[in-house]
């Protein structure tokens, strides 16, 4: 009965990651798109060589199709992972319902997600950085991510574990602030890259960085929303039982048992 | 059961959390799945290639700019 529910809850999860990678998509088109095409441009105008060969893909596929397939298939992902998570968090973090799990899962992964590696190594346009270095950002970038989720995980454990001694509150501000001194002393000692041109003008990297972390804001919110209705709906009987009326409640005791 | 107990409460009754072994082939089979999939979306053929060529860089090379993945 536990596997249906584990299967129920990641077919939900992935369903609310497209949704969320739809609005996600719309953000980067319209607010991202223009910042991405103005440093294309500039890269363009400075690079000396020209190819001259035919471009693999035309920029109008990248900026539509390509873009459209990178940021759907990103939500779906995250969104599968997140309902994993979702089923290993759901009664284990403290008195919250399937809505108020979701929203704290939404909220704390694009914190530990994004947000944190972000701070550190933030998102490039085309034309900053250099393609010689791309091995060691990128090893870096994903070493970041890794090191604060795993943080992340171990705060909530630890977290848990200091509650019955120290209160709900305080156990929480005491995990948090573990979490943020070892992500403080990654920042410090990890290598930094500053590989902008001079001449990169820096209200368009400030633009760009700002519409990527609208993008994942879009999605990260979108998503605990969508799937904290979704799993309220699954999990909780009578949730909707103001449209619903009496139904609910046959799906509600397969739920619960 | 217990809840039964003490029905007037406004309290909001624990749910039972599923019990990790029935989570686990899941996490295992889909967990590696979603993470092939943000692999492909977000880093292949930049720092490290499966696939030769530059086809799936050229094709996602927007969303990984623009989703914060470093890209070239």
């Amino acid at each position: 009965m536990n596997s249906i529910s584990v299967r129920a809850l990641l077919v939900r999860g992935m369903l609310a990651g497209l949704v969320a990678g739809v609005l996600a998509l719309l953000v980067a088109h319209f607010l991202g798109e223009s910042r991405v095409d103005a440093a294309i441009a500039l890269e363009e105008s400075h690079s000396h060589h020209h190819d001259g060969g035919e471009e693999l893909v035309s920029r109008t596929m990248q900026s539509t199709a390509g873009l459209a397939t990178g940021v759907l298939v990103f939500g779906v992902a995250i969104g599968g992972i997140a309902a994993l998570v979702f089923c290993c968090a759901l009664g284990r973090i403290g008195r919250f319902g399937p809505r108020a799990t979701a929203a704290l899962i939404a909220g704390a992964a694009l914190l530990t997600v994004y947000v944190v590696p972000f701070l550190k190594y933030p998102a490039n346009p085309p034309a900053v950085g250099n393609p010689d270095t791309i091995g060691r950002r990128t090893a870096l970038f994903f070493l970041m991510v890794a090191l604060s989720v795993l943080l992340a995980v171990a705060a909530v454990i630890l977290g848990r574990r200091l509650a019955p001694r120290l209160g709900n509150w305080n156990a929480t501000i005491a995990a948090s602030a573990g979490y943020f001194l070892v992500i403080g002393l990654a920042y410090a000692f990890l290598p930094s890259f500053n590989e902008v041109g001079k001449d990169f003008p820096a209200t368009l990297l400030w633009e760009f960085r700002l519409s990527t972390l609208a993008v994942q804001a879009t999605l990260w919110v979108t998503f605990g929303l969508v799937f904290g209705h979704l799993t309220e709906r699954l999990l909780v009987p009578g949730a909707d039982a103001v449209t619903a009326g009496n139904s609910g409640a046959g799906r509600a005791a397969t739920a619960a048992g | 059961m217990a809840q039964t107990a003490a029905p007037a409460t406004t309290a909001v009754p624990a749910i039972t959390p599923i019990s990790l072994k029935a989570i686990a082939p899941w996490a295992v089979f889909f967990g590696i799945l979603m993470l092939v999939l943000l692999y492909f979306v977000g880093a292949e053929q930049g720092a490290t290639a499966v696939i030769s060529g530059e086809g799936v860089h050229e094709w996602v090379h927007d969303g990984r700019h623009l989703l914060g993945f470093p890209c070239h």
